[in-house]
């Protein structure tokens, strides 16, 4: 299987006068064509930094230090702005978190969808709206010839989340970046939403890299998982196993937190203290002054991903398994 | 649409019957009209049939309410410094001002807003950082200042440019205009760029605060991630957003500029209202004070009213909702 | 059951944010004098303020002259050039105005009336601004209705033309003979009543984001007396804004003061302040004598920049919602 998307040691920092912070601390994962991808963590975890840094959209003065971003089999980190301007939106979509803030306020969505699909697709005004047409009415908008005139502000918030998607899909892209898709929006619409994207990525084929920190949403629709902590990848696989068997004592911390129907009856337990803050990551295991298994090792060496299960944990419990050591 | 037209209207009024209930007050209660009309040896029996024959007896709506209608057939009386009616005294020095305050709108705007795009979008390059500077030191200079340093510039040191009056002005009808000749363009240069100076720093600070604000807005990470032009995201998307509050300043500093002109006109000895205001000021002649009062708050309310309503081309969330609410 | 009341670690809801503000301002001031010290411009324009201001103190002890003291001025000395140029001399650094007075201790002198007046009027502004706009946001209903309609009224017209029309009015009011005594407090009226409008707004919008607040609410609950309330709990927490406000004010209040002087409306030549300097020496810039308004002009710029970098300084340094 040849990786659609593949994220080598990626290193996100941000320069403060008190010193250089990483908000992205060597990150690394691939995502094959069609794939699901989910990303969880907790706010401040990096994940959306991640997602930024991908489509070169990270906001000044966060920077990437290092790795690599492959794009199919091509290097996409180190474009110049203007070739990978015409990455973003035709290669790799993107959705982010607050449909009543992504659309231009001022301007009919008909327009925002044409100006999108003739800046990457060469076909003339007609074609444009033809295709606006039959994208509206594929996310699920009735009436689309009339709803092309109107503007944003007419559209509640589940409709308004449907023609980002639209416009994240307009010319046909093979990766989608779905930064919090659902989060500003009623529990009953993120249902639809989450179901349309799952759709839209099979009919089309298209990857998606689901970036979220709600583990209920990433279980029903992502192949597989990658949970990230304090800036680090401390958890990687497929959804299932992480779901059901987790194995770094973070993921498992944050699956015992979240309340099941049917599981096994008894007090939700809670992760003790918070997700340190950037400038505050201990050496070693950055989960280590929070962990119920630490040991000394924890506090003094950082572990890389190792086999744990039939996944990867950042952890050293899993030490003696270690793969390629 | 109508509805918020009617609201807007309603308000100007009352903005007008503010202005106008502060000229009058100023009018009866401060000058007393009879003192200015009388001389000392007239008794007390005279001066009350006076009172009588003016009306100043009545009360005090009767009195408001002609005093408003002499107001908008452009009679507020005689001057007490010239003694001659003060709707023909203003009619006479509007044109100055009022092609004064155009040219250097003009100005202002020409120059600010691009100024404030680029320093906008450009916010590290070295140009903006001149610009940036030189605007604070724009903000800083008083207009008078910058009046007698153009003065001494290029009418003193270089004896370029006429440092005072309008040059040869050319009547149509009622109306007098300077803008036909070329004395009259040398004239105009000057007092327009000491006007206009202090309003394009302004105009320049403001599109540029709007500009990196917007620009930072979600709609624009994402027109990014839509992998559109740089041009289309900052011309079409960004400036676009930047306009509504533009267009609100710039309202108000157009008031401002025709409020700034008594500045000008008084360094320049540029013939208009301002420089007849001030004179009204100095000698405490309250009819004057009062016409020039209720005049520029008409102008003021007029060029408010514009502002709102060009909202309306801007903007469509108002558009839209009113139409809604109307249809259903 | 008492598991499942979550741990309660936050203090009690009655402590208002300004209470609680020790250990806050102390980590705040380290990074204020932070910012400041790494801004040069600030620094600088800390300093040139400064001087201008102790200048204008201390302008009794610092001046060479005394302008006021008529005797040792002297009509022979009228017009004489500054010191570097032909015909000045030392006596008077930078030469001498219409009346033979001393350029240089005249700046010294006006700075200080100039500076009186500014301040004087920025305080009643902000008095009665704060005022207002805490009894607005307080209050609510009609009060805060008249008020904040007399406000948007004020507010399209530009204080300039708000502080002659009380300028003017007042001189028809008054006798002519005490006009030139109370110049100055008219002035401070003037200028003071046409800058009110933005203290009341700022410190409205506080109030009415704060009075919702819980440390508000609890206060309530508990039976502090409303004056007490506002006095005590709300004017602490809106009041830096406010402070920021008046510096930038405090440039806007000079500039309004210099223009005044400078229409004749403001202080008369024998009080004269900046503005009347350069009005004074206005009417002899034609012929030459540039020195007698360029002086009295540089200097003002000087401080009114100053005083505006400063307040932008401050502005972003505090950063409240101010524009």
């Amino acid at each position: 299987m040849t990786a659609l998307l593949e994220v080598e040691n990626l290193r996100v920092e941000l320069p403060t006068r008190r010193g250089t912070l990483v908000a992205v601390d060597d990150v690394s994962f691939s995502i094959a064509p069609g794939e699901v991808l989910g990303i969880v963590g907790e706010s401040g975890a990096g994940k959306s930094v991640t997602g930024a840094a991908i489509i070169g959209l990270l906001e000044p003065p966060l920077r990437v230090a290092g790795g690599r971003v492959v794009l199919g089999g091509r290097r996409i980190d180190n474009l110049p702005y203007d070739e990978m301007r015409r990455v973003r939106g035709k290669e790799i979509g993107a959705i982010f978190q607050d449909p009543l803030t992504s659309l231009n306020p001022l301007y009919t969505i008909g327009r925002q969808l044409t100006e999108t699909i003739r800046t990457h697709l060469d076909v003339g005004a007609a074609t444009a709206r033809e295709r606006a047409l039959a994208l509206l009415g594929e996310v699920g908008i009735a009436g689309a010839a009339q709803r092309l005139g109107h503007y944003p502000h007419q559209f509640s918030g589940g409709m308004r989340q449907r023609v980002v998607i639209a416009l994240a899909l307009a010319a046909n892209p093979r990766l989608i970046i779905a930064d919090e898709p659902t989060t500003a929006l009623d529990v009953s619409i993120q249902a639809q939403i989450i179901a349309l994207l799952k759709r839209l990525g099979r009919e089309h084929g298209t990857a998606i890299m689901l970036v979220t920190h709600d583990m209920g949403v990433i279980a029903e629709t992502a192949h597989r998982v990658a949970v990230m902590y304090a800036g680090r990848i401390v958890e990687l696989g497929p959804v299932r196993d992480i779901v059901d068997a987790p194995q770094h004592p973070y993921t498992k911390g944050l699956m015992d937190s979240i309340p099941r129907i049917g599981g096994v009856r008894g007090r939700l337990r809670q992760i003790d203290g918070a997700m340190p803050r950037l400038t505050e990551i201990p050496p070693g295991c950055p989960f280590n002054p929070r962990c119920p298994q630490v040991f000394d090792r924890c506090r003094r060496d950082r572990p890389e991903l190792m086999r744990a299960g039939r996944g990867e944990a950042a952890c050293w419990l899993f030490a003696e398994e270690r793969v390629g050591a | 649409m109508t509805a918020f037209v009617i609201r807007r209207v309603f308000q100007s009024v009352l903005v007008l019957v503010a202005v106008a209930l502060t000229a009058f007050a100023l009018f009866n209660y401060v000058g007393d009209p009879i003192n200015n009309m009388v001389g000392q040896d007239t008794t007390p029996a005279e001066r009350v049939a006076l009172r009588h024959e003016l009306g100043l007896d009545q009360s005090f709506l009767i009195q408001f309410a002609r005093f408003v209608g002499h107001a908008a057939e452009g009679n507020f009386g005689l001057s007490y410094q010239q003694a001659r009616p003060v709707g023909q005294i203003i009619l006479e020095k509007m044109p100055a001002t009022l092609e004064l305050s155009f040219v250097a709108a003009l100005v202002a705007l020409v120059f600010g807003v691009p100024m404030g795009i680029y320093t906008g979008l450009h916010r590290r390059s070295w140009v903006s950082q001149a610009m940036l500077t030189g605007s604070l030191v724009g903000i800083s200079l008083p207009t008078f200042l910058i009046g007698i340093l153009l003065i001494l510039i290029f009418a003193v040191v270089l004896g370029w440019l006429p440092s005072f009056g309008r040059g040869q002005v050319v009547h149509i009808g009622w109306w007098t205009t300077g803008l036909l000749t070329a004395s009259g363009w040398r004239a105009i240069i000057l007092p327009a760029v000491t006007l206009a100076l202090f309003q394009m720093t302004l105009i320049m600070r403001l599109v540029r605060a709007e500009m990196i604000e917007v620009l930072r807005a979600d709609y624009i990470k994402f027109a990014r991630a839509r992998g559109l032009s740089n041009r289309a995201i900052n011309f079409g998307h960004a400036l676009k957003n930047t306009l509504v509050p533009v267009i609100t300043v710039t309202g108000i500093q157009l008031g401002a500029i025709i409020a700034f002109a008594v500045v000008t006109e008084t360094v320049f000895q540029w013939p208009g209202m301002g420089l007849m205001f001030i004179q009204a000021v100095t000698f405490a002649d309250i009819p004057v004070m009062a016409a020039y009062l209720v005049l520029v708050g008409f102008f003021f309310v007029v060029i408010n009213l514009i502002v709102d309503l060009l909202y309306y081309v801007v903007d469509p969330r108002l558009r839209i909702e009113r139409e809604h609410a109307a249809g259903g | 059951m008492a598991d499942l009341v979550a741990p309660v670690s936050s203090p009690g809801p009655a402590a208002s944010p300004a209470a609680r503000q020790g250990c806050v301002r102390r980590f705040l001031a380290s990074d204020i004098l932070y910012s400041f010290r790494r801004s040069p411009v600030t620094v600088a324009a800390s300093v040139v303020a400064a001087l201008i201001i102790l200048g204008a103190v201390f302008a009794p002890w610092v001046a060479p002259h005394n302008p006021y003291d008529l005797a040792s001025v002297s009509l022979m000395d009228a017009t004489d050039p500054p010191a570097w140029l032909d015909g000045g001399n030392w006596d008077y650094p930078l030469g001498t105005d219409n009346q033979g007075r001393d350029v240089l201790s005249t700046m010294l002198y006006g700075t200080r009336l100039s500076l009186a007046v500014g301040v004087s009027a920025v305080l009643a502004a902000l008095l009665l601004g704060v005022a207002l706009g805490l009894i607005a946001g307080w209050k609510g209903g009609f009060t805060e209705t008249v008020i904040m309609r007399v406000a948007d009224v004020q507010l399209s017209f530009p204080a300039i033309l708000i502080a002659l029309l009380i300028d003017g009015a007042a001189r028809g009011i008054l006798p002519r003979d005490v006009q030139a005594e109370i110049a100055i407090y008219v002035l401070i009226v003037a200028i003071a009543s046409s800058h009110w409008v933005y203290f009341a707004r700022t410190v409205r919008g506080s109030v009415l984001v704060e009075r919702n607040k819980e440390y508000i609410q609890a206060a309530r609950v508990i039976g502090v007396r409303p004056m007490k309330i506002v006095v005590a709990h709300l004017l602490p927490n809106v009041i830096g804004p406010v402070l920021v406000l008046a510096t930038i004010n405090l440039a806007v209040a000079i500039i309004t003061e210099a223009t005044l002087s400078f229409l004749g409306v403001g202080l008369p030549p024998t009080q004269p302040s900046l503005g009347t300097l350069i009005r004074v020496g206005n009417d002899y810039l034609m012929s030459g004598d540039w020195w007698i308004s360029i002086f009295p002009g540089i200097w003002l710029a000087l401080l009114i920049l100053s005083v505006n970098l400063f307040g932008d300084w401050l502005r972003d340094a505090f950063n409240p919602k101010l524009r």
